[in-house]
């Protein structure tokens, strides 16, 4: 029980990151990769506040979001004004990003211990909430601080999905869908494109920092290479998300994206608790998006004769 | 003949190019010069067609005015403005546009009320307030239950469900949705069947005279070209080779259109022919 809470915490702080790369992938259909930097980024700024300079977590959180948010405003930069390959930018950011990581956190590896964090307050809440250390869920032992966790990170992720969702039918939040969708029309109706999609690769690596700043203070450690491979993850997300909801509306993907996450943080867990081997996660990962990537074409590609007919 | 200038200092200039040239791809084998020193002004309230060849330079001269790229040299004035360094989206506080391609003038995936939300916001500031005010959505149902097209009940539908006739339908809705200072309608019917071109270009006609909008519109068809409007330019090799105004216009008729295309083709074809004898005998 403790491991399925565990699994579905993580899996609910790392839909932040999934809906993240929903906003680079699937609504400027951007590949940003400077979120593998962007995580790392949120997490250091914010162990460093929190560890060094004893910041409130609250804040240090928010300096989470806001570290990301910077980072994929160079990104966007990088690829408005310089003009270059959204892939590429994304390189450049998160290869630059190691090295200012490495400075943020002056060393590869920040443990929390004995800091005050977010999860210190969970803790304490949990105690006050169920009256002790631990408590029956369904017929099982489960410590409050991890429930206490896990009810805070769903409520969090909800308003913050709920708040995405509203700004995406703001005029603006509608414009950058546009701006994504076909960009030569949003021109033509007066929008800025380049403005859009920098605010837009900043909002999404701001959730990204914030995934980076909550993740690490649940597992209670800043590690620089926390982020490598975590666009993958992110973008196996939004696909497991998209096959179960379906992209009708904006709605139902960012829903389908915090259910792909969990699920596939689960789906994770099961696998490495039946024995696999952790070093092989990253390709299994990567085979999967592979997959989800290819087999659309591959079916649609058998149907072809069909739709022919129709048209 | 009447002078046309008359026209000209009776009503105000809306759009004015000044000597614009525009090379692309300018020292490659693919280089094409599509804007040769263009001079035109089109005063307020004039529908003006665009006529002439492939690569002529109409399209050209279109996406010059809209700024979809900045020309070499020359001016572009709109509304008494130099908009000659303005960005696209900044022309587009003045401009409306419908593009030949059925898709380029709306976004496939969202709704149709997402679109028409985009369109009542042109060349405006984009905030926080809810995209789909009810307001929009009362007065988006009247207008597109006109066009009779039966899209009122399906204003969630996504518009790239919809076939190409009621796209561009519901994109000429869009252009003109905040009244254009200047309409650009590129071949916007060249990409459909007859009959939606016919309904297409009947809205046109209809939205252009009601609203009294300033129109440049280019066309293959002379059909259209003899129908609509209250003056034809013919471009060619990146320059206007023929003006024809209202009283002319009038007395116009296909034929005669044919005859001046004829003319200019006969002219290249002796052009390129003494070229060739010339590059023979020296080369």
């Amino acid at each position: 029980m403790t491991l399925l809470i565990g699994a579905l915490t993580l899996g609910i702080i790392l839909s932040l990151l999934a809906l993240g790369v929903y906003i680079s992938y699937r609504i400027f259909d951007i590949a940003d990769i400077s979120v593998d930097g962007s995580i790392t980024f949120g997490a250091a700024v914010c162990s460093v506040l929190l560890v060094q300079n004893g910041v409130h977590p609250l804040w240090a959180t928010l300096a989470g979001f806001l570290a990301g948010a910077i980072a994929g405003t160079v990104s966007g930069i990088l690829q408005t004004h310089f003009k270059i390959n959204p892939l590429l930018s994304g390189i450049l950011v998160m290869t630059g990003l190691y090295s200012v990581n490495l400075h943020v956190m002056g060393r590869s590896n920040i443990p929390f211990l004995g800091t005050v964090t977010l999860s210190t307050y969970c803790e304490k809440l949990g105690n006050l909430v169920f009256g002790s250390n631990e408590t029956l869920l369904l017929g099982w032992t489960v410590s409050t601080t991890d429930l206490m966790t896990l009810i805070l990170m769903f409520l969090l992720v909800s308003s913050i999905s709920l708040v995405l969702w509203l700004f995406f039918h703001t005029d603006l939040g509608t414009a950058m869908r546009a701006s994504g969708d076909n960009p030569q029309m949003i021109r033509a109706l007066g929008g800025n494109v380049e403005y859009y999609k920098i605010f837009g690769l900043a909002l999404s690596n701001g959730l990204v920092g914030l995934a980076g700043a909550l993740w690490a203070q649940y597992q209670n450690f800043a590690d620089v290479q926390m982020g490598i491979g975590m666009v993958v993850w992110g973008l196996a997300s939004v696909i497991i998300g998209e096959a179960l909801a379906g992209t009708a509306s904006v709605g139902t993907a960012i829903i389908g994206t915090i259910i792909g996450s969990i699920l596939f943080r689960q789906l994770v867990a099961i696998a490495l608790s039946f024995g696999l081997n952790p070093n092989d996660l990253k390709l299994i990962t990567a085979l999967f998006v592979f997959a989800a990537l290819i087999l659309p074409n591959m079916l649609s590609k058998l149907s072809v004769g069909k739709r022919k007919e129709v048209l | 003949m009447s002078n046309p200038k008359l026209n000209t200092d009776l009503n105000p200039k809306l759009v004015k190019l000044t000597d614009v040239f525009k090379t692309f791809n300018a020292g490659t084998v693919n280089e094409v010069r599509p804007m040769q020193g263009v001079n035109l002004t089109i005063t307020e309230g004039s529908f003006v067609i665009v006529l002439g060849g492939n690569g002529s330079g109409k399209s050209t001269l279109l996406n010059a005015i809209a700024g979809s790229f900045p020309i070499d040299t020359g001016i572009i004035e709109l509304d008494g403005q130099d908009v000659t360094q303005w960005p696209e989206h900044k022309r587009a506080t003045l401009i409306g546009r419908v593009f030949q391609n059925p898709f380029s003038g709306t976004a496939p995936s969202m709704s149709i009320l997402d679109n028409f939300s985009l369109a009542a916001k042109r060349g405006k500031f984009r905030g926080l307030s809810w995209a789909h005010s009810s307001n929009l959505q009362d007065e988006l149902k009247d207008r597109v239950s006109e066009l009779k097209m039966g899209l009122e009940n399906r204003m969630d539908t996504a518009i790239g469900s919809l076939s190409g006739g009621q796209r561009q339908a519901l994109t000429l809705l869009m252009a003109t949705w905040l009244k254009p200072k200047l309409l650009l309608l590129d071949e916007h019917t060249a990409a459909l069947d007859p009959k939606s071109a016919d309904q297409v270009i009947a809205l046109t006609d209809q939205i252009i005279a009601k609203e009294k909008l300033t129109t440049l519109m280019v066309t293959h068809s002379m059909q259209q070209a003899i129908n609509l409007g209250d003056r034809i330019i013919m471009m060619h090799k990146g320059n206007v080779l023929h003006d024809v105004n209202a009283n002319e216009k009038q007395r116009l008729r296909v034929d005669d259109l044919l005859s001046r295309f004829e003319n200019v083709r006969r002219r290249e074809l002796l052009d390129e022919s003494v070229a060739d004898l010339l590059r023979l005998r020296y080369i």
